[in-house]
């Protein structure tokens, strides 16, 4: 599984203090634990509370890339401060996210074909998150049919079925099992897959053990990337036991320390 | 409409690893070896660069081979008591890339030959020849871990590859190889686990010996399992492409001490008439073993019979042509 680290985002409040005073010293030492831990991409997030978002955008994208060569994956609502983003990346970034609206759709394909960026695609509309697998099929399928519109082949997205709490909407639970699956099934390449791993468990008492047996039941049901704390040595300790299993990795003794350190 | 050729796009490439020195490196050689780099699977020259030819390596022993078939003394049997005038005629007779020394001579029922003695042998092959060196101790590891330290203390500054380290048994000669700068041979039994697993562990003692480990994954001779020795390269190698850095490292296969314990190479003609006679049979099966592991990714093959040696070097002539 592709691991994108989730930490740093505005809505911790160590890093909304450190945009806040443009000392990168957090920022900075949540991009190197990430990535010592394992992590593939690092998320970059300004948070809800930021008055001025591309500005904060920027700067968390250069103090960050000042002591990590990760590729960045831009997460916004807001596409200006994305883009704004995405001109100072020195890889190929993720764009985060985008819902199957056609304006939203057609201002972030866009982008994303002239920046080469890969995209986070939600399985949801103006009318909110389906309650069923089918209907997360049907947007996924127009998210990648309009994709497709703008020259960005099917495996440039990571479409995210979108997991609710489980104890508030358990029985979203597998429908998004069945969706991971399907998903797999609308275009050839495949478009991929990612879960924002953390809201399965939001409000929750076991929340990391939750995080962690979600993750590697999604696994076994095609998922490709997740949105994660990479910190959570339990949790990555339990993805990589899941590429042994599903035949990903080849097995040694030291499996768990291959799969973290293989990007060092 | 032109037919496209589907091509694979791998994410990794194998290490390279250079064996020997030159005297503008520290050595004596006449020049070095640089095995492994693969970026596709073996001479798929169209889907990735295939930089160095696999290596055809000839095995001398520090005594003499009795053990060996009786066809080889008319090959070996004027310099076999030498192991510098064997390598010698390995060398300059029969093209061989590489001499591996096989330090038998040490083995407690053999000779016993001291730490000292064996680092004399392998200081005077090295004086006889200018190709680089694989050494190999006796095959026992409580007196092999004696002669590694000495051996490549002598030897500093040449780039040997040494061996073997097993993952019972790796420390001593893995420190003899990171104190000296030579190149390790990490051997696992037909297991993949254990193979990366070992080069784990050698990574662990030092993170410069991670580019320095050729791995030998223990080869089986034709019709003696060589279906499963090959299965595992074959994984190792795929791994390796896909990614998997402890399994990226060049591959060594000991085919000619393999192909001649078959019986089929070795039952004598007036024994087996319908099999053919005894040395051209022999060689055959030695010839067919090597051919099966260059499809299967080897890049240093330890050969025995000067005639299969001739035979692989014009397949893989053959083999390294472009294809792309």
């Amino acid at each position: 599984m592709i691991i994108i680290g989730e930490r740093i985002n505005g809505m911790f409040k160590d890093i909304a203090q450190a945009i806040k005073d443009q000392n990168p010293a957090a920022v900075q030492e949540w991009a190197r634990k990430q990535e010592h831990n394992g992590a593939h991409y690092l998320d970059i997030n300004v948070g809800p509370s930021s008055a001025t978002p591309i500005e904060a955008m920027k700067w968390l994208v250069e103090v960050t890339q000042e002591v990590s060569d990760l590729p960045l994956c831009l997460d916004s609502t807001k596409y200006d401060a994305i883009e704004a983003g995405l001109k100072l990346c020195k890889r190929p970034a993720m764009i985060n996210s985008v819902p199957a609206e056609m304006a939203k759709m057609e201002r972030v394909f866009a982008m994303a074909a002239e920046y080469g960026a890969e995209v986070v695609a939600l399985a949801m509309n103006e009318e909110g998150i389906p309650k069923d697998a089918d209907s997360r099929i049907a947007l996924a399928a127009e998210l990648v049919a309009t994709a497709d519109a703008f020259g960005i082949a099917p495996d440039m997205l990571y479409i995210d079925p979108l997991v609710l709490p489980c104890n508030v909407a358990q029985d979203h639970g597998p429908e998004v099992m069945r969706t991971l699956r399907e998903i797999k099934l609308i275009s050839d390449p495949a478009p991929k897959t990612v879960i924002g791993l953390s809201n399965v468990s939001q409000g929750t008492k076991n929340r990391e053990l939750i995080n962690r047996t979600f993750a590697v039941m999604a696994m076994a049901n095609g998922l490709d990337a997740g949105i994660v704390d990479a910190n959570d040595d339990e949790l990555m300790a339990a993805i990589a036991s899941a590429r042994i299993i599903l035949n990903m990795d080849i097995y040694c003794d030291s499996y768990v320390n291959v799969f973290i350190q293989r990007n060092r | 409409m032109a037919v496209e050729i589907l091509k694979e796009k791998y994410r990794n490439k194998v290490g390279e690893v250079v064996l020997g020195a030159t005297s503008d490196q520290g050595g004596t050689r006449s020049h070095t070896i640089t095995v492994g780099g693969e970026e596709a699977l073996p001479f798929l020259h169209f889907e990735g660069e295939i930089p160095n030819r696999p290596v055809l390596v000839l095995e001398v022993w520090d005594i003499v081979p009795t053990e060996w078939n009786p066809c080889f003394e008319k090959h070996y049997g004027d310099v076999w008591s030498d192991p510098a005038a064997w390598a010698r005629k390995c060398v300059e007779e029969f093209g061989a890339e590489m001499i591996q020394i096989r330090l038998k001579s040490a083995d407690p029922d053999l000779g016993d030959s001291s730490p000292e003695d064996c680092a004399a042998i392998v200081k005077k092959v090295l004086g006889a020849v200018g190709v680089p060196l694989i050494i190999v101790g006796c095959g026992k590891p409580e007196k092999d871990n004696l002669i590694y330290n000495p051996i490549a203390e002598a030897a500093a500054g040449e780039n040997l590859l040494l061996g073997v380290a097993e993952l019972e048994n790796y420390k001593a000669v893995t420190s003899a190889c990171m104190a000296n700068q030579h190149n390790i041979i990490a051997q696992s039994p037909i297991d993949i686990n254990i193979c990366k697993q070992l080069n784990i562990l050698i990574a662990e003692m030092s993170t410069a010996m991670a580019n320095r480990i050729i791995v030998d994954p223990t080869i089986a001779a034709l019709g003696y399992g060589i279906e499963y020795s090959y299965s595992i390269m074959e994984r190792a190698r795929n791994g390796a492409l896909q990614g998997d850095k402890m399994l990226a490292m060049p591959m060594i296969g000991n085919v000619g001490l393999e192909a001649w314990r078959a019986k089929e190479a070795n039952s004598p003609t007036e024994d087996e008439p319908g099999w053919g006679e005894q040395e051209e049979r022999g060689l055959l099966w030695e010839t067919t073993t090597a051919m099966a592991y260059l499809q299967s990714g080897i890049d240093i093959l330890v050969m025995r019979h000067p005639e299969a040696l001739k035979v692989i070097k014009s397949s893989i002539d053959d083999l390294m042509k472009d294809n792309s």
